[in-house]
C-alpha cells in the first residue's frame, strides 16, 4: 500500500543571525534552487509544495505560504503548510514523504524556513497571555530544570553538556553552512562561559539564526532515474503526548520513545547503535544529546551520557550525533527539523562534504518540538531496504 | 457557561525586514520618487514588481520604470479605517493600473468622498514627507495631477523597511483557570480533579490533558509543597521586576498531582535543592489580584527534604 | 489506492462571542463527545489526528498546542497540525490512510474569530513588503473583488442578494448556524435597500464573523463500512493554489478552484457546500465548478450563516457528506478556501456507492 520514496535532493541556506540580504522569499528560494540542483529536477517537474515553519509571530506574516506560492513554484499546484512548533522541519519532511508514499503525488518540494531576525524570537516565544506569571522567559529556562532532572536521575557528571557543545561546534565548522562554525571550542571554553539558567550555560545553547532548508523527494521511478545516489525513505513516525500531564516524564518522555520504537520496528532496525551509522538529533541545548539517545534506545536509560563521554557521538565513533553541527550550531527554528532529516540524507548519499561520516549507508533524522511534546524522525538509506 | 475573566492582549512589534535585490530596487526607485515595475518573461510589466515570476518564478528579466499616474480599475470605499491604513479620515482603497503596467497595484485613494471615486478615474501618488519606507514612501494617491512632476533626487540605496505591527485581542481564561483566578483573589488554591483518571490538576486546564475530559471537582489545596526541579535564572528578561540570579522552580503543591512553576526565594540560590520543602509567601492582601502574583515567591520551610523517590515520577 | 469514507461529523454552534478560549478546548471537547457518540468510536481507535487553527486568531505564539488537551493525548498519539483551515487537515489526514498508516483519522478546526480585529489581522496573510504595510483589511479585498466582477458584467448586485436570501433561508433551519441567527425572510429588494459597509459589499454580502469548531471522521475501506450506513466515499480531493500577486489575477475567475474542481469531479455533485465567505463568491465559485442550476448549493446555509475561521472549510466538507450520509444525495462535494480573495481552493468530492 505504501509507495517507496526517496529524497532526491537536498539544499539549504547559509544560516547567520541575520541574512539582511535577502528577502524571506529569497531565504527560501536559496535553499529550494539548491535542492532542485541538487536533484537534478526542475521546478516544473515538482507536483506539489510543502512549507514548514514555526509560528508566525516570529515573522509577523500570517500563513506565508500564501504569500510564497509564486516564489516557490507552486501557482496552480497543491501547497501546504505544517506547523508543529519546533519539531515542524521534520513534520514538513513526513507530511512530503506521505504524498509520495499513498501515491498522490511523484515530486515533492518541502522547504522550511525562519526569518527569526525579523523580530526576535525571544520576543516571540515569550509573550504572556494576562493572569499569567512568567517566572522566566524562552526556551532554555523551560528546559533547564528538566536538565537538572536528568542529571540527577542518571548522576551524570557536570562536564557532559560541555563535551557535547563543544563536538558540535566543531563539527559545525566542517558545515559551510552552519551559523556558528568553531573549530576550537573546547569543553574547557565551555565550561568556562556564563551560566544562563543554571545548569544550561551560555555555549550550551542554540544561537538563533535566519535560515531554510529544502528536500526534493521522489517515488520509485523518480528515483530510480536519478544519475545520482538517493536516500531511500525507510521508516518515518511521529508522536505527540500534552506538553504538561501529571506524571509526564520530562526527561525521557513517552511520545519520543513510542516514535522511536514505531520507527526502529518499521525500519526493521534491532539495534539502533549498532545499525544507524550517522544520527541527526535535534539537540538545541547539548544536554538533550544524553537524553536523547536514551529517549531513542540508543543507550539504556541514565546511560546515555557516557556514549558522549567516551567520544562514541563524535565524527569516527561508534554512533556520531551531529556531524552537521546541528541545533547547537545553526537554529532557525522552523527549518531546524528539517535540516536533520535533510543532513542524515547527504550522510547517506556522501554528500556531506568535510562532515562526512566515512561509509554512512543508514541514517537517522529527529526532530522535537513544544515542551518536548511533538516527535517527528526517519530512517533514510542507501538502499530501498 | 458564564464569561470568564478576560482581558486585553495586546502584541507589538516593529519588523525589520531586509528587502533582497529586487525590492530593494523597487524601494530604493520609490525613495527617489520613480516607481518601477518588473518584465516578466511573457513581455508583460508587473507593478509593484514581483520578486519571482508567477508562471516561471523566475527573478524579473529587467526592471522599467512604470506612472507616475495610472488608471483605477477596480475600487472600494473604507468608510471607517483602521489602525495603520494610509489615511485616518474615509478614503478608497483601488487597484491601480500605473501607466506601462499590465497589472494593478493595490493602494489608498484619498478621493475625498465614495462619489468621487469611479473606475476609469485618473490617480497620481501623493508622496510621503519621508522616505525609505518601501510602499510607504507612495503615502496614497490622488485624483490630481499634479502640477509638476515629482523631483528625483538621488538617494542611498534602501535595502531594509520596518513594519510597526500592532494587534489588539481579548483574551478570556478557561472556566477551570476562571475559578482557579478567583481563588488566588481570596487568598486560595483551588485545583480540579479530572473525574476520570482522578489526578488532581493545579491550574485546572480546559481539559485533562490526558483523558480529554473536562475536569469538574474543585479541590482546595494548602499553600504548601515542594521543589521537583528548578534552574537558576541569570538572564534578566523584559519586565521581570526580580533581580538575577534567582531560582524559578517547579513546586509541587501538597495534593496535586501536577507541579507549578514559581520563584524560590529567601535564601541563597545555591541552597534550592530538588524535594525541598516550601511555603508561599503571600503579597499583603490589599495588593491581591486575580492573579498568581498574589503569592510573592515561596520560601524554604526548614522542614526535612522529601526524600528523591516520593517525587521522582514527576520529573 | 484506498477507499477512504466521511463516516462522522460534528460542529460547534457559531457564536459571534463564545467565552470559550483561543486554545479551542471548550468548543472541540463537546464535538469530539458528539461524534464519538454517533460513530461508536472512543479516542483510543482513532490512528492519526490532524488540526487546522491559526495563532494569529489567539495572539499567541504555539496556541494550538493546548489544544492537543481536548484529545487527550496519553498514551501519545499520531497527530500533527496545519496552519490552515481544518479541510488541509483532513487532507493530510486522507494521505495518512492512503499511505497504509492509518485506518480511521480524526480532524478538527477551530478559531475563536471575536478575539482579535478579524478583518484586521488578515491583512497580514498579504505581501508581507508591498501590501501588510498599507493593511488592507480582508473586507476591503473582497469588496474590490466584488465590484470587479459587476463591472465586468459577470455577476449582479441582485444576483449577490439572491444568494443572501438563500443562504439566511437555509441558516434559519441549521441549529449550528451562527447566533443570533439572521432573520430569513428579508428579501433581495429588502436588502439591497441597505447601506454599503464596504462599497460595493453590503452587510449581508459579507460572513459574519463566528467563533466555532468542527471535527470530521474518515475510515477506510471495510472499517468505514462497518461504522456507517451510508459512507461518504471520497472520490476526488484536489487542492490548488492561485498567484498572491492581487492585481496581477482576475479577481472574477477562479483558477485554483476550477483546477481542483476539475481534477476532483467536481461536476458530478448534486449538492455542493461552498466556501463563500462573500456573496459574489459563490458566483465564481459555481462558476469555476461548473455548477449548473440543479445542483443544491450549500444547504447548511454555507459560510454566510456561519464562517468559523479555520473550520468552516472542514464544515462544508462534513455537512456534504451528511448529504450523503442521510441519503439525501449521493453526489456531494465540499469546498474550502484559503487567502485572500480565493487565492487557495480545496475540494472534496464524496459519492454513496
Amino acid at each position: 500500500m505504501k509507495h517507496r520514496a526517496a529524497v532526491l535532493g537536498t539544499g539549504q541556506t547559509h544560516h547567520r543571525s541575520k541574512r539582511l540580504d535577502v528577502s524571506i522569499a529569497g531565504l527560501c528560494r536559496e535553499a529550494a534552487d539548491r535542492a532542485l540542483a541538487d536533484a537534478g529536477v526542475g521546478i516544473d517537474q515538482i507536483d506539489a509544495v510543502v512549507v514548514g515553519k514555526a509560528p508566525d509571530l516570529f515573522e509577523g506574516v500570517m500563513m506565508p505560504e500564501l504569500y510564497l506560492a509564486d516564489a516557490l513554484g507552486a501557482v496552480g499546484k497543491p501547497m501546504l503548510r505544517v506547523h508543529t512548533a519546533g519539531s515542524v522541519g521534520g513534520a514538513t519532511g513526513i507530511v512530503a514523504a506521505s504524498l509520495v508514499q499513498s501515491g498522490v503525488h511523484r515530486r515533492v518540494l518541502a522547504v522550511a524556513f525562519e526569518k527569526q531576525s525579523e523580530s526576535n524570537a525571544m520576543w516571540a516565544l515569550s509573550i504572556s497571555p494576562p493572569f499569567s506569571m512568567p517566572v522566566l522567559a524562552g526556551a532554555g529556562g523551560y528546559f533547564a530544570p528538566h536538565i537538572r532532572s536528568y542529571i540527577r536521575r542518571s548522576e551524570a557528571p557536570a562536564h557532559i553538556g560541555a563535551m557535547v557543545a563543544a563536538k558540535d561546534r566543531r563539527n559545525g565548522a566542517r558545515n559551510e553552512y552552519a551559523h556558528l562554525r568553531q573549530a576550537d571550542m573546547t569543553m574547557e571554553k565551555v565550561l568556562a562561559s556564563p551560566m544562563l539558567w543554571d545548569p544550561v550555560r551560555y555555549d550550551e545553547t542554540c544561537p538563533s539564526s535566519d535560515g531554510a532548508c529544502a528536500v526534493v523527494l521522489g517515488d520509485q521511478a523518480a528515483a530510480e532515474a536519478s544519475s545520482q545516489p538517493v536516500a531511500w525513505i525507510r521508516a518515518t513516525a511521529m508522536r505527540t503526548e500534552p506538553t504538561m500531564f501529571s506524571g509526564k516524564d520530562h526527561v525521557n518522555p513517552r511520545a519520543g520513545a513510542d516514535a522511536a520504537a514505531a520507527l526502529w520496528a518499521a525500519a526493521g532496525i534491532t539495534s539502533p547503535i549498532d545499525q544507524i551509522d550517522a544520527a541527526e538529533i535535534y539537540v538545541p541545548f547539548s544536554w538533550f544529546e544524553p537524553m536523547w539517545l536514551e529517549n531513542l534506545g540508543f543507550a539504556q536509560p541514565g546511560r546515555g551520557w557516557r556514549l558522549t563521554e567516551s567520544g562514541a557521538t563524535e565524527i569516527g565513533g561508534q554512533i556520531p550525533v551531529n556531524p552537521s553541527g546541528g541545533v547547537l550550531s545553526s537554529n532557525p527554528i522552523g527549518a531546524s527539523g528539517l535540516l536533520r532529516f535533510a543532513e542524515a540524507a547527504m550522510q547517506v548519499t556522501g554528500k556531506a562534504g568535510e562532515h562526512q561520516v566515512p561509509g554512512a549507508r543508514t541514517a537517522l533524522g529527529h526532530a522535537y518540538g513544544g515542551g518536548s511534546q511533538y516527535f517527528s524522525m526517519w530512517v533514510v538509506g542507501d538502499t530501498p531496504g | 457557561m458564564s464569561q470568564p475573566l478576560h482581558a486585553p492582549l495586546d502584541i507589538a512589534f516593529d519588523y525589520t525586514r531586509s528587502l533582497g535585490p529586487t525590492l530593494s530596487a523597487f524601494a530604493s526607485a520609490l525613495a527617489e520618487r520613480r516607481i518601477l515595475g518588473a518584465r516578466a518573461a511573457d513581455g508583460l510589466v508587473h507593478a509593484p514588481p514581483f520578486e519571482y515570476d508567477p508562471v516561471t518564478a523566475a527573478p524579473p528579466a529587467e526592471l522599467v520604470e512604470v506612472g507616475p499616474g495610472g488608471t483605477v480599475v477596480s475600487w472600494s470605499w473604507m468608510h471607517r479605517p483602521l489602525e495603520g491604513q494610509p489615511l485616518d479620515h474615509p478614503f478608497g482603497w483601488a487597484l491601480i493600473r500605473l501607466d506601462g503596467a499590465d497589472t494593478a497595484m493595490l493602494h489608498a485613494v484619498d478621493a475625498g468622498s465614495a462619489d468621487q471615486m469611479r473606475t476609469g478615474m485618473r490617480v497620481w501618488p501623493r508622496w510621503s514627507h519621508s522616505r525609505g519606507g518601501g510602499i510607504t514612501d507612495i503615502a496614497c494617491f490622488v485624483p490630481q495631477e499634479p502640477e509638476a512632476a515629482a523631483q528625483t533626487v538621488k538617494q542611498p540605496e534602501i535595502t531594509m523597511i520596518t513594519t510597526p505591527i500592532r494587534l489588539g485581542y481579548d483574551h478570556t481564561v478557561s472556566p477551570g483557570e476562571d475559578s482557579f483566578l478567583r481563588g488566588l483573589a481570596e487568598g486560595r488554591l483551588i485545583a480540579q480533579r479530572c473525574p476520570a483518571c482522578g489526578k488532581v490538576y493545579l491550574p485546572p486546564r480546559g481539559a485533562c490533558p490526558t483523558c480529554g475530559v473536562p475536569t469538574a471537582t474543585q479541590v482546595e489545596l494548602p499553600d504548601t509543597g515542594i521543589v521537583t526541579t528548578f534552574c537558576v535564572v541569570n538572564v534578566p528578561f523584559v519586565g521581570q521586576q526580580v533581580p538575577v540570579p534567582y531560582v524559578a522552580a517547579s513546586v509541587l503543591i501538597d495534593g496535586a498531582d501536577i507541579a507549578i512553576q514559581h520563584l524560590i526565594l529567601g535564601c541563597a540560590p545555591d541552597e534550592v535543592r530538588m524535594g525541598m520543602r516550601v511555603r508561599a509567601v503571600w503579597k499583603p492582601r490589599e495588593q491581591w489580584d486575580t492573579s498568581m502574583r498574589n503569592i510573592d515567591h515561596f520560601e524554604p520551610t526548614g522542614d526535612p527534604d522529601a526524600p528523591y523517590d516520593t517525587y521522582a515520577h514527576h520529573l | 489506492m484506498t477507499d477512504v469514507a466521511v463516516i462522522g461529523f460534528a460542529q460547534a454552534p457559531g457564536e459571534r462571542h463564545s467565552p470559550a478560549t483561543t486554545n479551542g478546548v471548550e468548543m472541540l471537547v463537546p464535538i469530539f463527545g458528539e461524534v464519538f457518540e454517533a460513530t461508536g468510536l472512543a479516542k483510543d481507535d482513532i490512528d492519526f489526528w490532524c488540526s487546522g487553527s491559526s495563532d494569529y486568531l489567539a495572539g499567541r505564539a504555539f496556541s494550538f498546542v493546548s489544544a492537543v488537551d481536548a484529545i487527550g493525548a496519553f498514551p501519545p498519539v499520531m497527530e500533527s497540525h496545519v496552519e490552515m483551515d481544518g479541510a488541509w487537515a483532513l487532507y493530510e489526514a486522507w494521505l495518512k490512510i492512503l499511505t497504509g498508516e492509518a485506518e480511521i483519522a480524526l480532524a478538527y478546526g477551530f478559531g475563536k474569530s471575536s478575539a482579535g480585529n478579524l478583518r484586521r489581522v488578515l491583512s497580514l496573510q498579504l505581501d508581507p513588503y508591498l501590501l501588510a504595510p498599507l493593511w488592507p483589511d480582508s473586507v476591503s479585498v473582497a469588496a474590490l473583488q466584488a465590484r470587479a466582477g459587476l463591472e465586468a458584467g459577470v455577476w449582479t448586485q441582485e444576483q449577490m442578494a439572491e444568494v443572501a436570501v438563500r443562504s439566511r433561508a437555509d441558516g434559519a433551519g441549521n441549529p449550528k448556524a451562527v447566533r443570533p441567527r439572521s432573520d430569513g425572510s428579508r428579501s433581495a429588494v429588502d436588502l439591497l435597500a441597505e447601506p454599503y459597509v464596504a462599497d460595493p459589499l453590503r452587510a449581508h454580502d459579507c460572513a459574519p464573523v463566528t467563533d466555532g469548531a468542527a471535527v470530521v471522521i474518515l475510515a477506510a475501506g471495510d472499517r468505514a463500512r462497518a461504522l456507517a450506513e451510508r459512507p461518504a466515499w471520497i472520490t476526488g480531493f484536489e487542492h490548488r493554489i492561485d498567484s498572491a500577486a492581487l492585481g496581477a489575477r482576475d479577481l472574477t475567475t477562479s483558477p485554483s478552484a476550477a483546477s481542483a474542481g476539475a481534477a476532483a469531479g467536481a461536476a458530478r455533485a448534486q449538492v455542493a457546500e461552498l466556501h463563500a465567505p462573500f456573496t459574489h463568491q459563490e458566483i465564481i465559485l459555481r462558476n469555476a465548478l461548473c455548477l449548473g442550476d440543479e445542483v443544491r448549493i450549500s444547504p447548511s446555509g454555507g459560510a454566510l450563516a456561519g464562517n468559523p475561521m479555520f473550520a468552516a472549510g472542514l464544515a462544508r466538507i462534513g455537512s456534504a457528506a451528511t448529504e450523503i450520509m442521510a441519503g439525501r444525495a449521493d453526489v456531494a462535494l465540499g469546498h474550502a478556501t484559503s487567502g485572500p480573495a480565493l487565492q487557495q481552493n480545496l475540494i472534496c468530492v464524496m459519492e454513496a456507492k
